[in-house]
């Protein structure tokens, strides 16, 4: 589904944030990137729809090169890829409706855009996300009048209503409480099996990566120092991405989170799930 | 204290900072040497002393205008709205229409312009001209446009009219773009994001940041084309200051007091109204 191919970085200040980094996400798999404050990983995932723009090397999304597109063309593929943000990214002042709406400022005209008036088919796609992430009773409301955990909600429903066939995720849950961290993991988990959606997410808690994504790559000053399964991170792996550093705390406290988590999650860890990881291994 | 510096835990960071004597600790001053320091002060000081000295001070003229500002005062004691009032009404009814139109134009003029000027939204040779024309439109002080104006289009409400637009578009221009290159980029980023074009993106990403702080500014602006509009006045470009200026050279103090009134209230009522306006678009 999405392939990266010897992707580089070089901002103009010389710092080299990405060399050489490939991995392939396949359908339906939910891919972590976990590495140290300044590793790229906020690059990488603004490589792929080019809010960065790469220095080197190819991205795929199918058949398409991504890197090669023409400035309209690119406004196209954005359409496809769906991206959730850290400090959620709403824009403040405007309703939680027009926030969820803006997912489809790719697919209309800016008149339609500009006067408010969007197909009947988007508005009522809107209002089943607002239903599906638990909202719908704020759609009026402006943005900056929600709590966290609500608006990510909403920024989850306007990356949908794009109808993304790839979601990136720049660090989801950075800014949330950790019961609210992991409402929000189990909620992109449970839509991106619905919807069999490959997803990127980059995360620095070690733990909900673990307990939530099937697939952990590790980045370390531009790159890829591990590809694999999250219960692979061992304190040797971990050091290899992080640098040195007592890891047993961690370990031991994550086994029984990951235990946990599973616990909580079992009606939806059912056989295709399962499989996935399997598969994985 | 002796105690701690014999600690044998890593001596070499503990014993270069840590002293047993009490330390005083002073902020490091802007320029380092003293000396120049005091050759600065000196310097500033004896030209300070020197212009202060260079003023001519005609002691009888003073008390001459004394008598004058008393004689300004008592009208204002007693301010004539009666004996000049049409033409009182005239100048307010031209100041007014002046006033507004001229914001409104200014503002419609001063959007496009501002986001031109805005250096993430603009192309390089677009935001060049359009910081070019800012400059321009600030480099004059009103005063001088007025003249202009007036030399080129005629006296009367017409030259007030464009300088007060011309004016409008340098101030609000120029904070409009500010405002605009301060937004957060993060919204307008998951803007582009989702595949917006650019017009899009100033509507859904731009405008909701900026527009309570526009809407401040106009109704601001509005407040400050009035008051200019008296001033431009005195040197022909129409409104309430020609009036005004009749009435000083006529000697008339009861009736340009009540001018002042006039122009006191209004700025008020403005002043009053556009903090309303602005707690209301929040």
């Amino acid at each position: 589904m999405l392939r990266i191919e010897h992707l580089r970085k070089r901002y103009r200040t010389g710092d080299e944030a990405l060399r050489d980094v490939s991995f392939t996400v396949p359908r339906g798999q939910i891919t972590g990137l976990i590495g140290p404050s300044g590793a790229g990983k906020s690059t990488l995932i603004r490589c792929v729809n080019r809010l960065v723009e790469p220095t080197g090397g190819r991205i795929f999304l199918d058949d398409l090169n991504v890197t090669a597109l023409s400035r309209s063309q690119l406004r196209k593929a954005r359409r496809r890829i769906g991206m959730i943000f850290q400090e959620f990214a709403l824009v403040e002042r405007l309703t939680v409706m027009e926030n969820v709406l803006s997912g489809r400022l790719g697919y209309v005209p800016f008149w339609r855009s500009f006067a408010r008036r969007y197909p009947p088919g988007d508005v009522d796609k809107a209002f089943a996300l607002l239903e599906r992430v638990g909202v719908l009773d704020q759609a009026d409301k402006r943005a900056d009048a929600l709590s966290g955990g609500q608006r990510q909600r909403v920024g989850v429903a306007r990356a949908l209503e794009q109808d993304p066939e790839l979601l990136l995720i720049d660090e989801p849950t950075a800014s949330l409480d950790p019961k609210t961290s992991r409402q929000i993991m189990r909620l992109i988990r449970e839509i991106c099996a619905e919807r069999n959606l490959p997803a990127i997410i980059n995360i620095h808690d070690v733990v909900l990566a673990q307990a939530f994504v099937d697939r952990v790559v590790g980045l370390r000053a531009g790159e890829v120092v591990f590809d694999g399964l999250p219960n692979a991170l061992s304190p040797e792996v971990l050091t290899r991405i992080y640098g040195e550093e007592d890891w047993t705390t961690l370990h031991s406290r994550q086994d029984r989170e990951a235990d946990d988590a599973r616990s909580l999650d079992g009606r939806e860890i059912v056989d295709g799930e399962l499989e996935r990881r399997a598969s994985l291994a | 204290m002796a105690n701690w510096n014999a600690e044998p835990v890593s001596p070499e960071t503990h014993a270069s900072v840590v002293s047993a004597a009490a330390q005083t600790w002073r902020r490091p001053p802007l320029i380092r040497s003293r000396a120049l320091r005091w050759i600065l002060g000196a310097g500033a000081l004896t030209y300070l002393t020197f212009a202060l000295g260079s003023l001519e001070v005609s002691w009888l003229r003073l008390y001459q205008g004394l008598e004058r500002g008393w004689r300004f005062i008592q009208g204002f004691l007693l301010p004539d709205f009666v004996s000049r009032w049409s033409d009182i009404m005239i100048g307010m009814q031209e100041s007014l229409t002046m006033t507004l139109t001229s914001t409104v134009v200014g503002v419609l003029i001063s959007v496009p312009v501002g986001i031109g000027a805005a250096r993430n939204l603009a192309s390089p040779p677009v935001y060049l001209l359009c910081r070019g024309v800012i400059a321009l439109a600030r480099s004059f002080q009103e005063i001088i446009v007025a003249i202009l104006f007036v030399a080129m289009f005629g006296f009367g409400p017409f030259a007030g009219f464009l300088t007060l637009s011309f004016a409008t578009v340098g101030f609000l221009a120029k904070l409009l773009a500010e405002d605009i290159e301060d937004v957060d980029e993060s919204q307008t980023e998951a803007i582009r994001a989702t595949g917006a074009g650019w017009w899009q993106l100033i509507n859904y990403g731009v405008q909701p940041q900026v527009m309570p702080r526009l809407i401040g500014l106009s109704c601001y602006r509005l407040d400050i084309n009035f008051r200019e509009s008296a001033v431009i006045g005195i040197v022909g470009a129409g409104g309430i200051g020609a009036t005004l200026n009749t009435a000083m050279d006529r000697y008339e103090y009861d009736s340009a007091a009540a001018i002042l009134i006039l122009i006191i209230a209004i700025v008020m009522a403005a002043e009053y109204s556009s903090g309303f306006v602005r707690k209301w678009v929040k």
